[in-house]
């Protein structure tokens, strides 16, 4: 009886300074480790929407509580001023959901481009929207306020050729994105002031 | 223990260098020896996990009651290796991306419970901590060698861990042997280095 005892003891108290140790480790690793997901997954399309900003603008980032969502947004500084904000948004492809990461600018509530974060496209087909630049470029300068389609919804993007569904997925996401950018155009405009140099 | 501590730590580098005279862990050896960069890498997280590992295990060995050894084992093993996966992921991002779900596949290794249960479970902290260095450099230093053949032959080049730098071996006419970087080019070069490492044994 007291061995079993003892082992219970033993095994429970190791397992206990186990899960302590962990729990320390991870609230002391958990800011470095979302900074460096966010460099290498989201990091690139970023750098590549905000291009030309002054600042670092994955830094210079804030979160606001949509709901139950809490959504990041990721502001640009352009001329001294913050007018442009990057933010994730999801539409449905062909393989699954879509990040869709969208650059907007503030004072004109135009697009300054997207660029495709995470996929399960097919690769060489839909995951062209993701590799090859001309798509996402077709975004820029386009109006938030109207719906963006491809053209054979009777849109202007020009959809990645064999992958349509991939490309009004894309649409889609940016479309929706529109909603919640609209609703929380005051607070996105109010927090990205902090930021302006 | 007639043997001294120094002995404890030379032991691991050719008399039972793991993957080759052990023969164990061997599927992380097959696995991320791709490139130089990534076996090196993960040697490093072995060796962390297997002298801490061994440190406590050795520390705690009048403690822990033989007949829940291997749990006990386990929870330590398995905590270390979670604290590599989050401190690789928080300092060497694009490595962890690299390695994957062989970080937490350290748990399982051989090596690492072996170590536990055949030397640190029997032996002082001092030896523990020189026997779990030994076996760790001796694994890293054949996880970087085997990488360093397959790399050189399957790619053409040499990474060099723990910064981007790959540096280009032969010139731009060079016809990769993409056999090498596949995985039964891992077991063909593995079983190239036993036999020459059994050659100069004898």
């Amino acid at each position: 009886m007291r061995d079993i005892i003892r082992m219970i003891v033993v095994l429970g108290v190791m397992a206990a300074c186990g899960g302590a140790l962990l729990a320390g480790v991870k609230s002391g690793t958990a800011a470095k480790i979302e900074y460096q997901q966010l460099k290498f997954v989201k990091g690139p399309a970023i750098k590549n929407i905000l291009e030309g900003c002054t600042n670092d603008p994955l830094v210079d980032r804030f979160k606001i509580k949509d709901g139950e969502i809490e959504r990041s947004f990721y502001v640009g500084v352009f001329d001294g001023k913050a007018n442009a904000v990057a933010y994730e948004t999801f539409g449905k492809g062909f393989g699954g959901d879509i990040g869709v990461m969208v650059g907007v600018n503030v004072e004109a509530d135009e697009l300054l481009g997207i660029g495709v974060t995470t996929h399960a496209e097919t690769p060489g087909l839909g995951s062209r929207a993701k590799d090859d630049p001309s798509f996402g470029a077709q975004f820029k300068g386009m109006s938030i306020s109207k719906p963006i389609k491809v053209k054979p919804d009777g849109g202007e993007v020009d959809a990645v050729s064999g992958a349509t569904i991939t490309s009004k997925g894309v649409c889609q996401g940016v479309t929706d994105s529109a909603e919640f950018y609209t609703r929380l155009k005051p607070q996105i405009v109010e927090q990205a002031k902090a930021f302006a140099k | 223990m007639a043997k001294t501590i120094v002995q404890e730590f030379t032991k691991g580098l050719w008399d039972e260098i793991p993957p080759f005279r052990l023969v164990l862990g061997l599927c992380p050896v097959l696995a991320v020896t791709k490139t130089v960069a990534n076996g090196v890498g993960m040697g490093v997280a072995a060796t962390f996990v297997l002298v801490c590992s061994n440190i406590l295990v050795s520390a705690l060995r009048n403690i822990i009651p033989s007949q829940v050894r291997v749990p006990c084992f386990i929870i330590i093993i398995a905590t270390f290796v979670v604290v590599v996966e989050l401190v690789m992921q928080a300092v060497a991002y694009p490595l962890f991306l690299q390695l994957g779900i062989f970080i937490p596949l350290i748990v399982v290794n051989c090596i690492i419970l072996g170590r536990a249960e055949a030397f640190a479970s029997k032996n002082p902290p001092v030896a523990s901590i020189a026997d779990g260095l030994g076996i760790g450099v001796g694994f890293t230093i054949a996880l970087g060698a085997l990488a360093g053949i397959r790399e050189a032959f399957g790619a053409g080049t040499i990474s060099v861990p723990f910064s981007d730098t790959v540096i280009q071996l032969f010139g731009p006419s060079f016809q990769p042997f993409t056999f090498m970087v596949e995985a039964p080019g891992a077991f063909v070069c593995l079983g190239l280095v036993l036999a020459i490492m059994n050659l100069i044994g004898k």
